[in-house]
């Protein structure tokens, strides 16, 4: 079961984010926990400079903007 | 459905299909921006209105300064859209890291301007930059170049006001970013942070680079005007009205009696008045226009723009999370300092 980790303060296209992560999860099958940091001090841990920022099993693989569908899917399957 | 579906999304891969759309599109777009004014006229004429009247005058400045400016802001945002896949605010952090200041505080300053940069995300990117080594001086370079060098006003002042005030806009923008910053780098105000920030240690992140074709590049510009054009359309509309009233309604002496360059406290209140008001960088423009045609200084006429664009309340208070009151005070004046040498200066040289 991956983990999938959204960084973001709670803007809207954090929010987006997490539907789309969730909504491609789904649609793939996968079991998979999505949690949501919002905290500043963590998100700056990860190293990213722009939010939303995807986390999938610790690895970083998105920063900033909206993930293309595409994108996501491969992700989510690596 | 499905067959024509899957030829769109096809059609939509190709660079070639992009390409030819993209030249008949433009060319389409020139015939037409040539048509407003008669075009406005036109409907102006069609109305009950008499020739020549206050009134008038305000409408036509209505019709024919909505399409033109939403007609330029998409080009604008398209052309944006299509350069800002070239940066990212994490390689321009990896280009800051461990610069020196000065020659930092221009890169910076440079860089603010091209970076993706969305006001929601100052507080991640202000973390980001410092705990990776960005000196705290070239983050406020940067910082402070972002929203106030704005890429849509630039385009639109191209277009609207001339080409001579969109370049001393960039050129001061940038100086008033590099200076600022630079002194907020002497002043060595560290430990004036929220004591957390001091305390992140950034991991460094390898993503992936996204391989972009053009394709991509062309559809993230389309993304942006799909985006940014619904999110200000309002604004500008808002912004016209408000400078089709000037056009038309406020007498020339008043304006240039208030906003002249011989009024030399017009500066400093414009300033003022600009902080509280947050506008997009877009709906200011149109009032920009009207007041400059009725005989406002530029250099006052620039300030006010400035104050309102760069100077803005919410993000003071996004800020607030990771800067201290103290620090929040040097930003406002150090900057505001900058955008009142602007005006005087600007004053001086051109009346």
């Amino acid at each position: 079961m991956k983990n999938i980790k959204v960084l973001g303060p709670g803007c809207k296209r954090c929010q987006a984010t997490e539907g789309m992560v969730r909504a491609a999860a789904n649609a793939l099958g996968l079991e998979v926990t999505v949690e949501k940091i919002t905290d500043y001090a963590e998100i700056a841990e990860y190293g990213i400079a722009a939010t939303p920022g995807i986390v999938i099993d610790g690895k970083v693989v998105h920063a900033g903007g909206l993930p293309k569908e595409d994108d996501l899917r491969r992700w989510l399957q690596a | 459905m499905n067959s024509v579906t899957a030829s769109i999304n096809a059609a939509r891969r190709s660079q070639g299909v992009w390409f030819t759309g993209l030249a008949i599109t433009i060319g389409l777009w020139f015939v037409l921006y040539q048509q407003l004014l008669p075009l406005a006229q036109w409907m102006v004429a069609q109305m009950p209105i008499a020739p020549g009247s206050h009134l008038a005058s305000s409408v036509e400045f209505f019709f024919f300064d909505t399409p033109k400016v939403l007609m330029l802001l998409t080009l604008v945002v398209f052309a944006m859209g299509v350069v800002r896949t070239f940066f990212s605010p994490e390689r321009t952090r990896a280009l800051l890291a461990g610069k020196r200041e000065g020659l930092g505080n221009i890169a910076a300053a440079h860089l603010g301007v091209v970076t993706p940069f969305c006001s929601c995300s100052a507080v991640p990117l202000f973390v980001g930059f410092v705990s990776a080594g960005v000196p705290l001086g070239v983050t406020f370079s940067f910082l402070i170049a972002a929203p106030m060098i704005n890429e849509i006003a630039l385009g639109l002042l191209f277009a609207l006001v001339g080409w001579k005030v969109a370049l001393t806009y960039l050129g001061f923008g940038l100086t008033i970013a590099i200076v600022s910053g630079w002194v907020i780098g002497r002043l060595h105000l560290e430990h004036w942070l929220e004591p957390w920030v001091l305390k992140v240690r950034a991991g460094t992140v390898e993503i992936e680079d996204a391989h972009l074709s053009w394709i991509d590049r062309f559809e993230a510009g389309w993304d942006a005007v799909k985006e940014i054009v619904g999110k200000v359309w309002y604004w500008i509309i808002a912004g016209i009205a408000a400078g089709a009233l000037i056009h038309g309604y406020v007498p020339a002496e008043l304006l240039s009696g208030i906003m002249g360059a011989d009024s030399w406290w017009s500066v400093p209140a414009a300033v003022v008045l600009g902080i509280p008001m947050y506008s997009n960088a877009a709906g200011i423009i149109p009032v920009i226009e009207a007041l400059l045609g009725k005989g406002a200084a530029l250099g006052t006429v620039l300030a006010f723009m400035m104050s309102v664009i760069a100077l803005s309340l919410p993000e003071m208070i996004i800020l607030r999370k990771v800067l201290s009151i103290k620090l929040i005070a040097v930003f406002v004046g150090v900057v505001g300092a900058g955008i009142l040498a602007v005006g005087f200066l600007f004053n001086a040289l051109f009346s």
